[in-house]
C-alpha cells in the first residue's frame, strides 16, 4: 500500500511544484499590479502545497527530505502531468490552465478530505480554502475575458482548444489506481474527471466558450509514468540552478 | 450573490448564470478590511477591476495576503459620496469642542486642579 500512496503523493506534489514554478514566471510582468501580486501569491501557495506533500512523503513514508525531493531529483523521477510543464505562453493560456488545473485540484482535495490516509486528509482540509480562491480567481477571469471583446474571447477559446487534451492528461491513471480506490485512499481519477467536467462545462458556457470535443487518441498522457515534454528539463535546470552550484551547501 | 441581509451582496463560488455587466476599461474599487468577525471594517486602499467580483478577487491578495483577515468589502469608488475639499472649514473648530468628548468629563477635575497648581 505504501507504494500506491507514494505514487499518489509524488504526482500531486510534482504537479504543484511545477505549476507553482511556472506561474511564478509571471512575477514582475503580470498584466497589472493587482494581478501580478495575486498570481505570484497563488504560485507561492502551490509551492507550499508541494512542500507539505513532500513532507508527508518524508516523515510518514520514509522518503528523502523535501528540499532533496524538490531540487535534487532527475527529470525521469518526476510524476507531474505534461500540462503543468508547458510554458506560460500568453496570459490567456496561463488563465485557461489555471482554470482547468485548479478546478481539478479543488475537487481532488475535496475528495481527499475523506481519505483513509489521515495525514493526507488533514492536509486536504487545511489547504482546500486556498485552492478555492485559486478557482474563484480563474473563474472571474475566464468569465470576464469570455464576455469581453471579440479578441479576448477568441484568444481564450484558442487557448482552451490548445489546452484541452493536455488538461485531460491530469487524470492519467497509475498502476496503483485500483489499490488507491479499494483502500479508500482516493476516489479515483475517473470519478474526478467526471465531476470536473460537470463543474467546468457550465462555467465555460457562461463564459461564451465552446467546450472542445474530446478525441481520446489526442489526450496527452505520459507524465504520470515519467515521460515528459521537452519543457520539463529546462524548467528543472533553471529551478535547480542555484542548488546545483553546491549540492551539499547548508541553507 | 444571495444573502440573508438584502443590503449586502456576497460573492459565491458557484457559477452564476448571469454575468455581471462589465466595463471595458478598468475602474477603481475602494477596499475595506475586516480583521475579526464583528470588528469594524476599515478602509485600506484601492484596486483596479472591471467588476465587483474581480475587485474582491484582487483585494484578497493585495490587502488580505498578510496577517489575519475575516472578510473584505469592495465599493465602487464612484459610489462613494463625500464633502467638497473646500468645505473642510466646517470641521475646523471641532477639535476645540472637547466637551463633546466623553473622556473630557472624566479627567476634567484633575486637569483643572493640575492647571491651577501650575499657575501658582
Amino acid at each position: 500500500m505504501s507504494n500506491a500512496l507514494k505514487n499518489l503523493l509524488y504526482k500531486m506534489a510534482d504537479d504543484a511544484l511545477i505549476i507553482g514554478h511556472r506561474n511564478s514566471e509571471w512575477t514582475g510582468i503580470g498584466p497589472m499590479l493587482e494581478e501580478d501580486l495575486a498570481f505570484s501569491s497563488m504560485a507561492q501557495d502551490k509551492i507550499g502545497h508541494a512542500q507539505a506533500l513532500y513532507k508527508i512523503l518524508n516523515e510518514v513514508l520514509g522518503e528523502a527530505d523535501p528540499d532533496t525531493l524538490a531540487f535534487k531529483r532527475e527529470e525521469k523521477q518526476f510524476k507531474c502531468c505534461q500540462f503543468v510543464e508547458q510554458p506560460i505562453g500568453e496570459y490567456d493560456f496561463s488563465i485557461v490552465r489555471q482554470f482547468l488545473f485548479d478546478h481539478a485540484e479543488l475537487i481532488r482535495y475535496d475528495m481527499l478530505t475523506q481519505s483513509s490516509f489521515q495525514p493526507l486528509a488533514q492536509l486536504a482540509k487545511k489547504v482546500k480554502g486556498e485552492i478555492k480562491y485559486h478557482v474563484m480567481h480563474a473563474d472571474t477571469f475566464v468569465k470576464q475575458l469570455g464576455n469581453g471583446t471579440e479578441e479576448s474571447r477568441a484568444r481564450l477559446q484558442s487557448s482552451l482548444n490548445y489546452a484541452w487534451h493536455l488538461s485531460l492528461g491530469i487524470f492519467e491513471k497509475s498502476e496503483f489506481e485500483n489499490e488507491l480506490i479499494s483502500e479508500n485512499i482516493f476516489v479515483g481519477e475517473d470519478e474526478l474527471k467526471k465531476r470536473w467536467q460537470e463543474k467546468i462545462i457550465p462555467i465555460l458556457e457562461v463564459a461564451n466558450l465552446k467546450v472542445p470535443a474530446t478525441d481520446e487518441s489526442k489526450i496527452v498522457y505520459g507524465g504520470r509514468k515519467a515521460f515528459h515534454s521537452e519543457f520539463l528539463k529546462p524548467l528543472l535546470d533553471e529551478m535547480c540552478e542555484v542548488v546545483r552550484t553546491d549540492i551539499d551547501a547548508e541553507w | 450573490m444571495n444573502t440573508l441581509d438584502p443590503r449586502i451582496k456576497r460573492l459565491s463560488l458557484e457559477p452564476s448564470a448571469e454575468v455581471e455587466k462589465t466595463n471595458s476599461h478598468l475602474i477603481t474599487y475602494e477596499v475595506f478590511h475586516q480583521e475579526k468577525r464583528g470588528k469594524h471594517v476599515t478602509h485600506v486602499g484601492v484596486v483596479h477591476a472591471s467588476n465587483p467580483e474581480m475587485a474582491l478577487v484582487m483585494a484578497k491578495e493585495v490587502f488580505g495576503r498578510r496577517g489575519k483577515t475575516t472578510n473584505l468589502w469592495v465599493v465602487k469608488t464612484s459610489d462613494v459620496y463625500t464633502f467638497g475639499s473646500d468645505d473642510e472649514d466646517m470641521f475646523e473648530t471641532t477639535p476645540e469642542k472637547t466637551f463633546r468628548d466623553p473622556a473630557y468629563y472624566k479627567v476634567r477635575d484633575k486637569i483643572e486642579k493640575f492647571q491651577s497648581k501650575q499657575k501658582v
